[in-house]
């Protein structure tokens, strides 16, 4: 894992930020599948259970249950395990929220492989691409808990359906106070001119400890917090493309159809930009400390640092 | 229908009960309560002659069937499938731990024994009816045994999966509910209430038995009761604790998720010992 100072982990952030939210805004609704202590509704559950609902082991009916209170005019945030929420209800998010276009938000807790030692039926590594697939979807992976505050903010805030993934493990932190942030505009969290790593989640934090080290070897890394995977950043991908000539896309996520694949629909409109990907691949992880499991999967600094190499 | 003696096997529900708390504190983290609770039921399957098995042939065609659909009891799982000898019981020690087969919940690629990859709650039920149906069709006699939690029981596709078993009329299909009435967050009662959970089971046409979970005899008799069943899936509603077998698991009702801590271990181990709880 990254060596830099550890945060709390982004679940933690975000469960904070939407109690406080609670305060100001009363259409905030909250439903949960038995498991508010896991993805951090729970805060909210104590301070207003007049306005969350825990509907036990039922995923489909939890989602169903938000787009009724979305439909009723309700700003619903409806959590799970990332995996369990996108996978077990996908028809109820497609039919409920996504092709009404509602206003809900859901949110994903142990997001990617750093569940570690539960293993890969608690792993995440589709949701990203599956919430992606969704019409009219915003889907944001937030790298740290500050940033993860003010983009749990800016998801209550936006007028839409939203995906956020959120993460189970102390997250490196990449800002030492809230950023400001716009969702569909990355963050330039490292300046740099002869190649851009495009990052998000805990890849962030992998990315910019890959810059230093490639620094020091005389390679100047720019790094992009791309915090929102959809609607893509696409100046941010275009100027990366123009202006540093090289991109690797790293990912804590199976390789097809979210970050990597949302970069390079974009650069590829560029003509040719060298690219590398690091990403969990196509292979289900396993149990183990996640700093295990990352190198398992080749999404450790070092392979962010070997991809960059690739390309120069 | 056992060889084993009551007494026989509540010794060996005492070993499994000290290898899932050795397994799990060792791992530092898992599911040692809700893996607790299943003790007899699993001990009466694998060593109380209900399961038709040979741990030399994990993939022999005409085994019966045990689907863990609550996955994360896989120490449970584990342990018994070691003291059956499917693996060596030094191997529970690397639950969890990188490299293992022993994953965090059950991975059916990667260790003998086990028949289903479970850990995202309410699917064991349809993949043992799949089973049961492949059994039908092939004219064969094995059994299909799946265990489910109460929480569990509130996935939409578990009634699915009951409506289903009930209307084909799969007599070789028995479920067991564990219920030790706590769910990750609290008791099932006030999160999302099953009962009357018999009368449920019955209008979807399930010949159903309450016992007491921990009770070697009520356990032994249902699952007589069980293979005497025809027309008709099975459900033995088995009343149970969740930490079963130590006070202080036990005592806090649910336990859910934390491993007992290292200090506490030779207590735990002591307290199995004497059967106290
Ligand atoms: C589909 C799904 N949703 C949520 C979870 C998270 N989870 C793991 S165990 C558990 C509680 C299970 O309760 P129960 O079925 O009663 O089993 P017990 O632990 O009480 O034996 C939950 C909600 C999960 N594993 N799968
Ligand atoms: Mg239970």
């Amino acid at each position: 894992m990254s060596s830099r100072q550890m945060g709390p982990p982004t679940r933690d952030a975000f469960g904070e930020r939407l109690a406080e939210l609670g305060k100001s805004n009363d259409r905030i609704v909250v439903v949960d599948g038995d498991v508010a202590d896991s993805t951090r509704t729970k805060e909210f559950f104590n301070q207003f259970p007049n306005r969350a609902w825990n509907v036990g082991i039922a995923e489909s009916n939890l989602v169903g249950v938000g787009a009724g209170l979305a439909a009723a005019g309700k700003t619903p945030v409806i959590a799970s395990f990332a995996c369990f929420l996108l996978c077990n209800a996908y028809d109820q998010i497609r039919m409920g929220i996504a092709f009404p276009g509602l206003n809900a938000k859901l949110v994903g807790s142990h997001g990617g492989i750093s569940p570690g030692e539960d293993g890969p039926s608690q792993m995440a590594v589709e949701d990203v691409a599956l919430a992606c697939a969704l019409g009219g979807f915003t889907v944001i992976v937030p790298a740290d808990s500050e940033s993860t505050k003010a983009l749990t903010k800016a998801m209550i805030e936006h007028d839409g359906p939203v995906y956020m993934r959120t993460g189970r493990p102390d997250a490196p932190a990449i800002y030492d106070t809230e950023p400001d942030v716009t969702l569909g505009r990355a963050i330039t969290v490292r300046e740099g001119k002869d190649l851009t790593i495009i990052a998000n989640g805990l890849m962030v934090a992998e990315a910019m400890d890959a810059a230093e080290e490639l620094a020091a070897s005389g390679t100047e890394a720019r790094v992009l917090d791309m915090h929102t995977v959809k609607p893509i950043d696409e100046d941010a991908i275009s100027k990366a493309a123009l202006e540093t000539g090289r991109i690797v896309v790293a990912e804590e996520h199976f390789a097809h159809g979210a970050l990597g694949a949302a970069v390079a629909m974009v650069a590829g409109r560029r003509g040719a930009v060298p690219m590398a990907f690091v990403n969990v691949g196509d292979s289900y992880s396993t149990s183990g400390q996640p700093d295990e499991l990352f190198k398992d999967a080749g999404i450790t600094t070092a392979d962010i640092v070997a991809a960059a190499k690739s390309l120069l | 229908m056992s060889e084993r003696s009551t007494q026989e096997l509540q010794e060996i529900a005492k070993k499994i009960r000290k290898n899932i708390l050795a397994a799990t504190t060792e791992a530092g983290s898992g599911h040692p309560s809700s893996s607790l609770s299943g003790v007899e039921v699993a001990t009466m399957l694998y060593f109380g002659g209900v399961l038709r098995h040979d741990p030399k042939r994990p993939e022999w065609p005409d085994r019966d069937r045990f689907i863990l659909s609550k996955g994360h009891a896989a120490p449970l799982l584990y342990s018994v499938l070691a003291e059956a000898g499917y693996f060596s019981t030094d191997d529970l020690l690397t639950l969890r731990k990188f490299g293992s087969p022993l994953e965090g919940h059950p991975n059916m690629r990667r260790l003998p024994g086990v028949e289903a990859s479970t850990g995202s709650l309410g699917q064991g039920l349809s993949i043992g009816i799949g089973h049961a149906l492949a059994a039908k069709v092939d004219g064969k006699d094995y059994r299909v045994f799946v265990m489910q939690g109460d929480g569990e029981t509130q996935e939409g596709q578990v009634w699915e999966a009951k409506m289903f078993a009930g209307n084909q009329q799969l007599d070789n299909l028995t479920l067991i509910i564990d219920r030790n009435r706590y769910q990750q967050t609290g008791k099932v009662v006030e999160i999302e209430d099953l009962d009357p959970l018999a009368d449920k089971l019955t209008s979807f046409k399930w010949e159903v038995t309450e016992i007491d979970g921990h009770e070697m005899d009520q356990v032994s008799k249902a699952f007589d009761w069980a293979r005497g069943v025809s027309g008709k899936p099975q459900a033995i509603l088995a009343s149970t604790k969740k930490g079963r077998g130590v006070s202080f698991l036990e005592k806090e009702g649910n336990y859910h998720g934390k491993p007992v801590p290292k200090e506490e271990l030779e207590k735990a181990f002591k307290e199995i010992e004497a059967g106290l709880s």
